[in-house]
């Protein structure tokens, strides 16, 4: 990671009885791409506002390019943020609204002019100086505040799920150009999403949020291909996730008893110091998944009766019952080979996966 | 048949509903025109004297300066002062605030003959104030006060709350923030609290006449004038005056309330 940016250290945040955030620690470093994600109420907003100043911290500091911000209001802090309504001055057009933060600075006119026309420039908004707020569509409002934002050259740009009122296309043709504006502008981005798909799209790291807590801090890949736990798991993706006891570790490869659907194995990743008895689970993506009529010599293989599957156009999705489990396994296949995984329904077949594509959680 | 019965009745009652509230304002211009020095039917003829009267009876246009003195004062101040309230009344959630709101709205629901007769007592008894025009914009104030907190507290609370915070996130302090956001925003719920702090000192009676000294306002002149027949005429000529300006008046803030309407569609406000 590069030069640290942001410090939040021991941070906790109350309202009353609710502690919104729980004495979080983390660093995000110069020029990344961040997000915090979770569902609503798991402090990730509370925490990005901590950032801008609107909340102080009950306890713990934070630190924006090694100052400590305590003492700071957020008018002299060297962030700034995109706000979830956007928060366009209704009364002021495009061009006031983007120059904002820059009259302070008391520039003369022609630099000021061509500051915002570079900025119009940036997010594709040439010529649209003299709309009002009124007179935008909600994917030309994100942009501007996007711009407002940026003219000021924070060294830190918050955004507060500031795709969340767009439509799906306007949606992914946003982060993408989001994503190119940062790495432009070379600025930190802090993101707060809810949507698991967003953030793993667009983000260096994310940071998984649950009540007031950060469960895990990685890499989209990472947290996708090993979580570190059920939640996080569960929260991103799909996650087929059979519960046992363990039996033993054995070079690396934990012996699990998954009731119902019998033995499975599983790498052990890295820290787990579990001991034998403990209650685990055993969780493989349904894109790791094979169905085969015969049960395959090598790896994990439960059986179970097709149930129903979707076509999805690029790929399909496949739902197997398997008995003394609830929730139907999901597998999914690309349609290239939609010949060799698709099938009646009712039909028994063998779901199963090598080894090393499952991951063992602690439950 | 028998809804057109129902209509017809549901006509007449609208048209002399409307006859009834407007008749008796329509009485005031015509009789400042009629040439008769009592106001009676039949007219007699047409004349301007009246309205000649009303420039040369300097008391009746002394009390007409001192109303529009005291009328301007006293919204000033109470919008200034009910923009405050709502402004802290919309922001903050403080210990008491439902208790304070309603202490600062309990003066509309106050009988005005009771608020006069105690206002009195604390002018004359308690602080020894010379009873002036001063008094009377006082107790206006005291009036005023929470019909401009309403009218300001339905402008800021349809704003979002993040446009306040946007604006300190771009480097902007509470003053200047207030200077370039809030108060451009509240501007037409400021000229309503305006034009209603306005109307309702300018015709404002009871707490008048009780706090009134020498300098009598425009209701309280009016209302002696009625012992001298011959000064009446000039009365009603300079009410026909104050008929059209308001008629004005009002036509101008309608205009521009839905000027403010229009404007609003498909913004965020």
């Amino acid at each position: 990671m590069a030069d640290t940016m942001i410090s939040i250290r021991e941070v906790a945040k109350s309202f009353g009885p609710v502690r919104a955030v729980d004495r979080v620690s983390f660093d995000i470093g110069q020029g990344e791409f961040f997000s915090l994600l979770g569902p609503s109420g798991c402090g990730k907003t509370t925490l990005l506002r901590m950032l801008a100043g609107f909340e102080s911290p009950t306890e713990g500091e934070i630190l924006i390019d090694g100052q400590p911000m305590s003492a700071v209001p957020p008018n002299h802090r060297p962030t700034n943020m995109v706000f979830q309504s956007y928060a366009i001055f209704p009364h002021l057009n495009v061009r006031d609204n983007i120059g904002y933060g820059l009259a302070r600075l008391r520039l003369p006119k022609a630099e000021l002019n061509a500051t915002i026309e570079r900025a119009l420039d940036l997010i594709k908004l040439p010529g649209y100086g003299d709309r009002m707020a009124s007179q935008l569509s909600g994917g030309q409002r994100q942009r501007v505040a996007l711009a407002r934002a940026l003219v000021c050259r924070p060294k830190v740009l918050l955004l507060d799920e500031p795709l969340g009122a767009l439509d799906k296309k306007l949606r992914e043709e946003m982060q993408l150009e989001l994503r190119q504006i940062q790495r432009e502008v070379g600025i930190t981005f802090v993101f707060v999403t809810h949507d698991q798909e967003e953030a793993l799209t667009m983000s260096d790291r994310i940071a998984v949020m649950s009540k007031g807590q950060v469960l895990q801090i990685d890499s989209a890949a990472a947290l996708y291909e090993h979580p570190n736990c059920r939640e996080v798991a569960e929260f991103i993706g799909t996650m087929n996730v059979f519960e046992g006891r363990l039996l033993s570790v054995q070079g690396g490869i934990a012996r699990v008893d998954a009731g119902p659907v019998g033995e499975l194995l599983a790498p052990v990743n890295g820290s787990a110091s579990l001991a034998p008895g403990a209650s685990v689970s055993v969780a493989v993506r349904p894109e790791k998944l094979e169905i085969a009529a015969a049960r395959p010599a090598n790896g994990n293989a439960i059986t179970g009766r097709r149930l129903a599957e979707a076509y999805l156009g690029d790929r399909s999705h496949y739902y197997v019952g398997a008995e003394g489990i609830a929730k139907p396994i999901a597998a999914a296949a690309q349609n290239k080979q939609r010949a060799l995984t698709s099938g009646a329904p009712g039909e028994t077949v063998w779901v199963h996966w090598p080894v090393e594509a499952g991951v063992l959680l602690e439950r | 048949m028998r809804t057109q019965w129902i209509s017809t009745a549901l006509l007449l009652f609208a048209i002399f509903y409307l006859a009834f509230l407007y008749i008796p304002v329509l009485l005031l211009p015509l009789f400042s025109f009629n040439d008769n020095i009592y106001v009676t039917f039949p007219l007699k003829g047409f004349t301007f004297k009246w309205y000649q009267a009303m420039w040369n009876n300097a008391p009746l246009v002394d009390a007409m300066w001192a109303s529009i003195k005291v009328g301007i004062l006293v919204s000033v101040a109470s919008t200034v002062l009910g923009m405050l309230a709502a402004m802290s009344m919309t922001r903050y959630d403080f210990p008491g605030k439902a208790a304070i709101t309603s202490l600062i709205m309990v003066p509309l629901v106050i009988p005005y003959i009771i608020l006069g007769v105690s206002l009195l007592i604390l002018a004359r008894r308690a602080i020894g104030l010379d009873l002036s025009l001063w008094t009377i914009g006082l107790s206006h104030v005291l009036v005023c006060v929470p019909l401009s907190m309403l009218v300001l507290m339905a402008r800021l609370e349809g704003f979002d709350k993040s446009l306040v915070e946007a604006s300190y996130d771009l480097g902007e302090g509470a003053w200047r923030t207030f200077w370039r956001i809030t108060f451009p925003l509240a501007v037409p719920g400021i000229i309503s609290s305006f034009l209603l702090c306005f109307s309702t000192s300018f015709d404002e009676f009871v707490l008048a006449f009780f706090l009134s000294g020498t300098e009598p306002t425009l209701p309280i002149y009016m209302y002696s004038l009625l012992r001298f027949p011959s000064k009446v005429p000039g009365a009603l000529a300079l009410a026909s005056c104050i008929l059209m300006a308001s008629i004005i008046v009002i036509v101008f803030a309608e205009w521009y309330r839905r000027r403010g309407v229009e404007s609003k569609q498909g913004s965020i406000v």
